[in-house]
């Protein structure tokens, strides 16, 4: 592990510590809660950072995946298997372990899926789409990706909005916690400062995987691939390839988060698909600067923590929209790629020394 | 389905169809004069009818929508002016972001001034049970009232490209930029009078199929993502392709819709998009275009 | 000993016939160029042989695989490596980046090892960012590294992306207009760089323009004129070619 990496993914370790003791200090720890889901949105904006800042794509319908992965979860752990019971297939599926029994809001028993086999399936379901999309959409560039993918965030979002069994417009809810570790468990009424470590962890662990992706021949070739696509084809970079995989890779993070925060909540609806929501994380990867993703992560925690918190009103909306034109306008490159960079310059890597073996 | 069943299906989707051509073809002016994909059209067609709605509280209906005609119009200068006007050669993934931007700040401002309330012109002739009957299919005055304006629309502005010389200075913007500006067109005011002719357009149709779709803060993305598939399917920047498309779109969704439920009704145009950008992106008239890698 | 072939080659863009009909063969060891007045067709041609483009009929083989009509990186992983005419340095990143790129065919770390930074991408990473210095060295420009590749001069960014197509460990080098933009002391210093990576080892195909450096280093020369070929042979005997004569200085009679 790159020790300059790790300086970096430390000090937000130690961030996260501050901020929660100090908002326990200060009375305020329900900071926590909007917090926390700032967190998982944020699993989705780095992702997305990965596939439009640093291979150069353009992805207008990603909350589509967000939606795919916290549905399914949704879905397989509150559809009542009881009526069922006896198939074949269910009794199977109860043996295996993959079942659980539980009282609901009101009171009935449910047999549902257990929200880890769930948690599986939902991440796999849209890192299944996202392939069997991206093959074919990513041959397309330019403005013609774009109007794809937010062609393909639409069909999502009717799906999850004309569904009878989805909810249609109340979407899912009494969708139940999900257990990480004895005690400790995503959503219900478990410790409002459990659910802020175990998001900070997820975050934490993300980083690191995407702060090594990104130095590394992948993360070369991707930026290769945004520099100058076809030189990076005649240097033996296989830009199909990457560009799937990184999708896929992004769909799956927002997958996952969509899985995470939809147990938290306990519940999703049809506007975590909408394109307003795509639009958000376009805006927000844009003001983190592409290809900079503690710039974008730090952008991401801000924003969606103010917009959670409704500092942004009514306007909430508008105000995503004004950020959109304002970084598009005036720096396409994103404005937080400048400034943090030199403000963080002590955490980061030395230009020119040579890499360092773990 | 019965004879008169289909035609009601048959007009319902031509209404609709000639909306989406509309749309289309304000697309393709602003990208033949300018390269850039505006996703803000739909909005306009909002804002035609919005606006004239408010207007004929205090003013006759003829010139509640002549106002509203010329207030979009002025929207789209502004929009020009203010976001695009100063801009050096944009890449058109860059513009189509900042007008998502846009039409997302146009339906907020929408939203604050008229809510979310649905609002509705009065039918131009007739009312909403006056109909005509026509092979057995009972069709609304507003419709041809709808075709119409539409047919006319397009036909002047054909005419206008074709045969006059501001028209085809326009033209000239869209196939050279830097050789009509060696020639001296005025570019800037050229691409100005582009959104000025969209915006148009679009408010214009916004007001005569009012009475029958009615009109609400929202309504533009969707209208934008089919005038999109629109445009492209009609070969990007053929605006008679555009006609045509926008009609063929309007018939099929409508046939397609007494079939699907109606949350459903949007998958059917995008599936067409999808289809139109992955199998032939040039569309169905358009010549041979690079969208691949 | 054929190292490249290829065989009656035809490509055509909307009515114009850039490419019709044309074969010939690189040697390995040798230095072959193609040359041709404006509009002759050499770009094509040559995008043609690199595999960037498919044609409309015809075969290219590079060592013994068909290479026609296959993406640009199956070309790479054969060991055929280009240069283009245009510079095309990947923006945004430095020098040796971008040269490390081209270790990319040499090294396969792919997106789950590099995640876990597991223990072989350690000596992965280190070997190609070592090669990838090597070759700067190579070039002279090491002390250029770590500067941002697009905003040097233009004579640096042209060793940086020669720099960057030796990474691959080539077989065969094909350089597009390498002389493009460069002054008489650096095509003179160009020459002989091309000489040298021909004595390493590496076969070398040339698009030029700039007779001096074409007639000084290569073995043979494909003369191309309105998309055929009229020519064929050392730089001596070609010069003499009347038909090659012509199509340079024009008709001197009826």
């Amino acid at each position: 592990m790159r020790p300059a990496l790790l300086r970096q993914v430390a000090a937000f370790v130690a961030t996260v510590v501050v901020i929660q003791l100090a908002s326990v200090a200060g009375e305020k720890a329900f900071l926590l809660t909007q917090l926390t889901m700032s967190a998982y949105y944020t699993l989705v904006v780095l992702g997305l950072s990965l596939f439009m800042g640093y291979a150069g794509q353009i992805s207008l319908g990603h909350a589509a995946f967000f939606a795919v992965g916290g549905y399914t979860s949704a879905v397989m752990t509150t559809f009542d298997l009881g009526p069922f019971r006896s198939t074949a297939w269910v009794a199977a599926a109860g043996k295996v372990g993959l079942l659980a029994t539980r009282t609901d809001a009101f009171g009935s028993q449910v047999l549902a899926f257990h929200p880890w086999p769930a948690m599986a399936c939902a991440v796999l379901l849209t890192a299944a789409i996202a392939f069997a999309v991206g093959v074919p959409v990513l041959k397309l560039k330019g403005h013609y990706l774009a109007m794809a993918t937010l062609g393909l965030g639409t069909i999502v979002y009717s799906v999850a909005l004309g569904t009878a069994t989805l909810g249609a417009a109340d979407g899912i809810s009494g969708v139940p916690p999900l257990p990480v570790l004895p005690g400790i468990a995503v959503g219900g009424n478990g410790s409002r400062i459990a659910n802020y470590y175990v998001a900070g962890t997820v975050l934490a662990v993300s980083m690191l995987l995407l702060l090594n992706l990104v130095h590394s021949r992948v993360g070369r070739a991707l930026r290769a691939i945004h520099g100058a696509e076809d030189a990076a084809s005649a240097m033996g970079v296989d830009t199909a390839h990457y560009k799937v995989r990184t999708f896929v890779l992004s769909a799956a993070m927002a997958g996952l988060a969509g899985v995470l925060l939809t147990h938290y909540n306990g519940s999703i609806g049809p506007s975590e698909a909408s394109i307003m929501k795509s639009v958000k994380y376009v805006a927000i990867v844009a003001v983190g600067g592409m290809g900079s993703l503690w710039g974008t992560l730090a952008a991401s925690m801000v924003l969606n923590f103010l917009s959670l918190r409704g500092y942004f009103g009514t306007l909430d909306d508008a105000v995503f929209g004004t950020i959109l034109v304002v970084v598009m306008l005036f720096a396409p490159q994103g404005i937080l790629a400048i400034d943090l960079r030199r403000a963080l310059r002590f955490l980061r890597p030395t230009r020119g020394a040579p890499a360092e073996p773990g | 389905m019965t004879g008169a069943l289909a035609i009601q299906y048959l007009v319902a989707g031509l209404t609709y169809g000639t909306i989406y051509a509309v749309v289309g073809m304000g697309f393709n002016i602003i990208y033949n004069t300018t390269g850039i994909i505006n996703f803000a059209q739909g909005e306009f067609v909002m804002l035609g009818g919005m606006i004239a709605v408010s207007l004929h509280a205090i003013l006759p209906l003829p010139l509640a929508i002549a106002g509203a005609v010329l207030a979009t119009m002025v929207v789209g200068a502004l929009i020009e002016l203010v976001f695009i006007h100063w801009l050096s050669r944009p890449t058109v993934l860059r513009m189509i972001i900042v007008t998502i931007g846009i039409s997302i700040l146009i339906r907020e401002v929408a939203l604050l001034i008229w809510g979310h309330n649905v609002r509705v012109l009065p039918y131009f002739t007739g009312n909403e049970i006056s109909a005509i009957d026509l092979l057995g299919a009972r069709i609304s005055p507003q419709v041809l009232w709808v075709v119409a304006v539409c047919a006319a629309m397009v036909a002047l502005t054909t005419a206008f490209f074709q045969w006059t010389m501001l028209g085809r200075q326009m033209r000239a913007c869209a196939s050279n930029q830097v050789g009509a500006a060696v020639c001296g067109l005025p570019i800037r005011r050229l691409v100005t009078l582009s959104f000025v002719l969209s915006a148009g357009m679009g408010a214009l149709a916004g007001c005569v199929v009012c009475p029958i779709t009615y009109t609400q803060y929202g309504m533009g993305t969707g209208l934008a993502i089919k005038g999109f598939t629109v445009a492209i399917l009609g070969g990007l920047g053929n605006s008679l392709g555009a006609v045509a498309a926008g009609l063929l779109l309007g018939i099929i969704e409508s046939f397609t819709v007494s079939q699907l439920p109606t949350a459903f009704k949007d998958t059917v145009s995008i599936a067409i998009l999808l289809g139109v950008l992955l199998l032939r992106p040039s569309g169905l008239f358009g010549a041979r275009v690079a969208t691949r890698a | 000993m054929a190292l490249l072939e290829v065989s009656s080659l035809s490509k055509s863009f909307g009515g114009v016939r850039a490419v019709r009909d044309v074969s010939f063969v690189v040697r390995q060891g040798m230095i072959k160029a193609l040359i041709g007045p404006n509009g002759a067709g050499k770009t094509t041609l040559f995008n043609l042989a690199s595999g960037f483009v498919p044609p409309d009929s015809g075969v290219v083989r590079f060592d013994g695989h068909a290479i026609q009509g296959q993406p640009p990186h199956r070309s790479a992983a054969l060991g055929l490596a280009r240069t283009f005419q245009n510079i095309k340095l990947f923006a945004g990143m430095t020098a040796l980046e971008n040269v490390m790129v081209g270790r990319h065919i040499r090294s396969r770390a792919g997106f789950l090892a590099s995640m876990l930074h597991l223990p072989f991408t350690w000596r992965e990473e280190a070997d190609v960012r070592r090669r990838s210095l090597e070759m700067l060295d190579f070039m002279g420009i090491a002390s250029l590294a770590d500067m941002e590749a697009t905003s040097l001069a233009y004579g640096q960014q042209r060793a940086v992306e020669l720099a960057r197509a030796l990474a691959c460990e080539p077989r065969m080098l094909l350089l597009d207009e390498p002389a493009a933009g460069l002054n008489m002391r650096e095509t003179v210093e160009l020459s002989r760089l091309i000489v040298r990576i021909r004595d390493s080892g590496i076969t070398v195909l040339l698009v030029e323009h700039d007779m001096s450096l074409v007639m000084g280093i290569s073995d043979e020369v494909v003369v191309l004129s309105y998309g055929e070929k009229i020519a064929e042979a050392d730089p001596a005997t070609v010069q003499k070619d009347p038909q090659v004569i012509r199509i340079y200085l024009g008709e001197e009679e009826c």
